[in-house]
């Protein structure tokens, strides 16, 4: 494809190239607005008085006698302790994440290389598990998870992330596992391996791609959470987005926005990273796995 | 009451004093606190937990969804918190199921430095010690009101009318905010100025919802008046707008909660020339002397599903928590229920509002029902798309359904 | 596969599954039919700060007892779920037999709650699905013709509206499109209209909704076609070119029926997903405007009383909803799924 591009004719590739630059400014100027409001005050940030104070750091100037400041970042990592949040996501999203996968890729092959109608049932079934708005299964847990002592711990959380999110993670890595073709551990069942042993030695070895891309996904998920993580977390074990809501502040008393902004900016960064080091994985898994849909 | 309370806070500053002991003359018992999560409850916990000793324990989970835990949490026995900071709403779920016991015998071992008017006293038992106070009052801007050349408004009716000469006279474009965002806010608006109208929200002794009538529609076209002179973005107003439209200078004459006062009034976020003209007076009234605001205290409770010997840690751990040295501590933090409290400008809408004679919100077992139904259903009328009958109809109707279905209705 | 090693692979993911979904479904589906128990009313004077006042209070003894009696609360039926606050429909009834117009009967039916949900939910749901998938198609196209090196930073890029977590990056656009705000400002130098406001109409807040769930879902479906370009079948591109098709004939005829397995994968998840709209309303502080199946749950289960029958109910009703939706896609799975066995 990169190469056919090259032979295309100039207008298009004008055009697709305004295109590709178009929506580079659209996906990320909220984020580099962000980033930029981010340095200023709230009076600059909301910039009620005058849009252009956003621009100029009018009141940031005033309050701060500088052009931008760091406060938001120094109140949300250090007054407010924003560290300890980052550091229980990172622990939620490992664990959500690695057992999401390891019970998702059992289960998934299963589904994948059984021909009986039940895996088909099972599918569907899990698809109208997908449906079920999260709200009301978390408060659902809250009573048993608060009488048998369960509720606010992390462990708790991530089990029912892994739970929550066995539904997508079951049907992207089944459809993937379609596309590994069955002879390769039929041949070595013939050749005396259990189910089991085939799967550990024949199919382990050629799922990652999938694997990733299915990981991609489970991460978004509990990285992003917020009603679970908000309604089942106790403060000290506080993810960072609840943390990040808690911020904003409430009716009765004002927040500290510029912590939430500076907040939000800071957990985009560890994104990038992953973004950048699995992309190759996660263009290549998503083809192999969603193709057969 | 509370106005006295104010009002003699100096002079009695002498009289209470509290000395703080280790470990406050426990000797054993688990304290797990809820509540919500800012200054004011952070420093009453903070103190809470000096009281914490060999063989005490004192935690706490401060957080904004306290709401939604509270009653999962205290039903469990043993509850998972041995005290939970309310208002004078969400104590109404905690005891309509019973999850929180009377402290008259904590009261009397331990709370000899309570006022009389802190003890939230239902069917006369204690059930919850209050120890701040909040309200949605008005919040004007001394110099546009005197270039507009009108009087500090008392009434809704003056409110108006000053709002019309301010943008009569080109001096502001929509002077008026209130946090009327769909949803609980818009609620609590109609609540506050029904409660102007002097009228009762059901009929006395029973469940049946009795705003559909000429009260309710005098204080549906109060508020839309008043929202014919507010941004047209009235409707997605919530504190944190209102409080930044009020600092961006876009507003002239705002009802909003107490306890935004300060915040405002502080050099952040503002110029001086707004902050300093800004002034917090009482909730205007609506129907003769009736104040159109509701009043709100902050008190803890104390689980019932939970030992004598953990209440009784908890409710000293509390009293710790809300004494003299905390309230002199963090003063402008809170519109403090206590006597050393000294008022500052931004408690003066507060105690003014109070000392009108305003009532408090009532804590009716169904209240919450015919707030959220308030939230949900008026928008239409405020748009213009619905007639305030209908909606006061589509309200009763919504509420009925809901009051049926949580029993209180046949 | 045998039974026995089926069950083996799939007994974790199941275990969980059953856990922590089917026996909350199972409960979910119990309480939607069934009611809280009568209260039991006194009236009993309170006191506080501010003074003393009758009011009624619930008698929790004596509706303790009539709870310990019935744990779970009375027998409704599908009560709930015929009520005014679900599919209402006495009061349906009688807009229909009262009816002067059919736009008067539609206007009556806006005004319950749950078809103004649903109004919302379907039309958030069939525009935003297809604009998803063909925008993020058009920027796979895009990006596919980037220079390999600026590739990285530019997925990277296109990944910002999803990775953003969705309460807090609607939230900032919201700040943006205020009418003090950058992206509110400039609409109003763009349309000359300097009241324009996003936030005030019902229509341009559902464009706005609209808008915000296109951007945000658009990278889902850009990464999943970027990677199906990834395998598109050189000889098959060359041969058309030789044919004589030219660029668009090229999309039409071969890339986009190699990529038709992923327009129906991207379907089943983000109809779905956007049946369940939910993050947009609340933080495009929406409500007044827009309102769907998963903003009356969540309004039911956070008041001061929590109504968690309603909110039961409103749960079934989208779940039965989504399986509607996703119906054919289903059959075609099914099809599918008795193909792989033969």
């Amino acid at each position: 494809m990169a190469n056919s591009a090259r032979k295309g004719p100039s207008s298009l590739t004008i055009f697709s190239t305004a295109f590709v630059l178009l929506w580079i400014v659209i996906a990320s100027f909220p984020f580099l607005w962000t980033l930029w409001g981010s340095f200023k005050v709230q009076g600059d940030f909301f910039s009620k008085a005058d849009w252009r104070y956003a621009l100029n750091g009018t009141r940031t100037l005033v309050e701060t006698g500088g052009q931008f400041t760091g406060a938001g970042y120094a109140g949300a990592w250090i007054e407010q302790e924003f560290w300890r949040a980052a550091l229980n996501t990172t622990i939620v999203v490992f664990f959500t994440v690695v057992i999401s996968l390891t019970l998702g890729t059992l289960g998934g092959y299963a589904l994948a290389r059984s021909g009986y109608n039940y895996a088909f049932w099972l599918l569907m079934i899990a698809l109208v598990f997908r449906a079920m708005p999260h709200i009301t299964l978390v408060s659902g847990y809250l009573l048993p998870f608060f009488q048998w002592n369960l509720w606010g711990h992390l462990p708790t959380t991530i089990i029912v992330l892994v739970a929550i999110n066995q539904p997508f993670t079951l049907w992207m890595l089944h459809s993937f596992f379609l596309n590994i073709p069955k002879d390769l551990d039929e041949s070595a069942m013939v050749d005396g391996c259990t189910q089991f042993q085939a799967f550990r030695y024949v199919i382990i070895p050629v799922m990652w791609p999938g694997v990733i891309t299915t990981g991609l996904f489970s991460f978004l998920l509990a990285y992003n959470d917020f009603i679970v993580t908000a309604m089942l977390l106790s403060r000290d074990n506080q993810t960072m987005v609840p943390a990040i809501a808690g911020f904003l502040g409430s009716t009765f008393e004002e927040g500290n926005v510029m912590f939430a902004v500076a907040a939000v900016v800071s957990t985009t960064a560890p994104l990038f990273v992953l973004v950048m080091f699995f992309q190759r994985q996660i263009v290549s898994g998503l083809t192999a796995g969603a193709v057969k849909g | 009451m509370f106005h006295k309370t104010l009002a003699l806070a100096g002079a009695m500053t002498i009289l209470t004093g509290t000395t703080a002991i280790a470990g406050c003359g426990l000797s054993s018992g688990n304290v797990n606190i809820l509540g919500n999560d800012f200054a004011a409850i952070q420093a009453v916990v903070a103190a809470a937990k000096e009281c914490a000793s060999d063989g005490v324990t004192v935690e706490s989970n401060l957080t904004t969804e306290h709401r939604d835990l509270q009653v999962a949490a205290l039903t469990a026995n043993p509850a998972q918190y041995s005290a939970a900071i309310v208002a004078n709403s969400s104590i109404v779920p905690l005891l309509n199921d019973g999850l929180i016991r009377p402290l008259d015998d904590l009261v009397a071992k331990h709370g000899q430095n309570l006022q009389q008017n802190q003890l939230i006293v239902i069917d006369g038992k204690v059930m919850a010690v209050a120890f701040m106070a909040n309200a949605q009052h008005l919040f004007y801007r001394s110099d546009i009101l005197e270039a507009a050349g009108v009087d500090v408004p008392t009434t809704y009716d003056e409110v108006v009318a000053a709002a019309q000469k301010i943008e009569s006279m080109g001096l502001m474009d929509d002077p008026v905010i209130l946090n009327t965002k769909t949803g609980w806010n818009l609620g609590e608006e109609f609540v506050n100025m029904y409660m102007g109208t002097g009228a009762d929200f059901f009929t006395p002794g029973t469940a049946e919802v009795a705003i559909n009538n000429e009260n309710g529609v005098a204080a549906l076209n109060m508020l839309k008046a008043l929202t014919e002179y507010s941004n047209p973005d009235y409707l997605t107003f919530d504190s944190n707008a209102t409080a930044a439209l009020w600092e961006g200078g876009q507003a002239a004459l705002g009802i909003m909660w107490g306890s935004r006062g300060g915040p405002i009034l502080d050099d952040e976020g503002s110029t001086s020339e707004i902050t300093g003209s800004t002034v917090l007076a009482g909730a205007p009234t609506l129907m003769g002397d009736n104040v159109a605001s509701t009043l709100w205290w902050d008190g803890f409770t104390i689980a019932a599903n939970i030992s004598d010997e953990d209440a009784e840690a908890t409710f000293v751990a509390m009293v710790n928590g809300i004494s003299d040295n905390v309230v002199k501590a963090n003063n402008d933090d809170a519109v403090w229920l206590s006597p050393v409290y000294e008022p500052n400008p931004a408690s003066a809408g507060v105690a003014a509002t109070a000392s009108a004679g305003a009532t408090p919100y009532p804590m009716i077992p169904f209240m919450g029902l015919l707030h959220t139904a308030l939230g949900a259903e008026l928008t239409e009328f405020l748009q213009g798309s619905e007639s305030a009958e209908q909606a006061l109809a589509d309200v009763e109707a919504a509420y009925t359904t809901a009051a049926k279905e949580q029993g209180f209705l046949q | 596969m045998t039974h026995r090693s089926f069950l083996m692979f799939i007994l974790p993911s199941l275990a969980a599954m059953i856990l922590f979904i089917a026996l909350p479904l199972v409960s979910v589906v119990v309480q939607s039919l069934h009611i809280e128990h009568e209260q039991v009313l006194k009236v009993t004077e309170n006191c506080g700060p501010f003074g003393c006042k009758e009011e009624t209070t619930v008698d929790a003894e004596a509706t303790a007892a009539l709870r310990a009696e019935k744990p779970i609360g009375r027998f409704n039926g599908l009560g709930t779920y015929f009520d005014r606050g679900h599919l209402a429909i006495e009061d349906v009834a009688t807009a229909w037999a009262e009816r002067t117009s059919l736009s008067g009967f539609f206007s009556d039916l806006y005004n319950l709650p749950l078809y103004k949900a649903i109004a919302f939910t379907i039309t958030y749901t069939v525009v935003v699905t297809p604009l998803t998938i063909l925008l993020g198609l058009m920027i796979a196209l895009g990006v596919n013709r980037v220079t390999p090196i600026l590739k990285g930073p530019t997925i990277f890029v296109s990944l910002l509206p999803m990775i953003v977590t969705p309460l807090i990056g609607s939230l900032i656009l919201f700040w943006m499109i205020d009418a003090q705000g950058i992206i509110g400002k400039s609409l109003q130098f763009i349309f000359d209209d300097p009241e324009l406001s996003l936030k005030a109409s019902p229509p341009l807040t559902w464009i706005t909704l609209m808008t915000y769930g296109v951007w945000h879902s658009a990278p889902f479906a850009f990464v999943v076609f970027y990677a199906g370009l990834q395998t598109v079948n050189t000889d098959t591109l060359e041969a058309a070119r030789i044919d004589g098709a030219d660029r668009w004939q090229q999309v039409r005829y071969v890339i986009i029926p190699h990529l038709m397995p992923l327009v129906v994968f991207i379907s089943l998840i983000q109809l779905m997903d956007n049946f369940r709209v939910f993050e947009p309303i609340v933080g495009f502080s929406a409500e007044a405007n827009a309102t769907s199946l998963s903003y009356i749950i969540y309004s039911d289960l956070r008041g001061d009383t929590m109504r968690f029958n309603s909110a039961a109910a409103t749960s079934v009703l989208t779940v039965l909803g989504v399986i509607v939706l996703l119906l054919p896609v289903l059959i075609r799975t099914w099809r599918d799924f008795k193909g792989k066995v033969v």
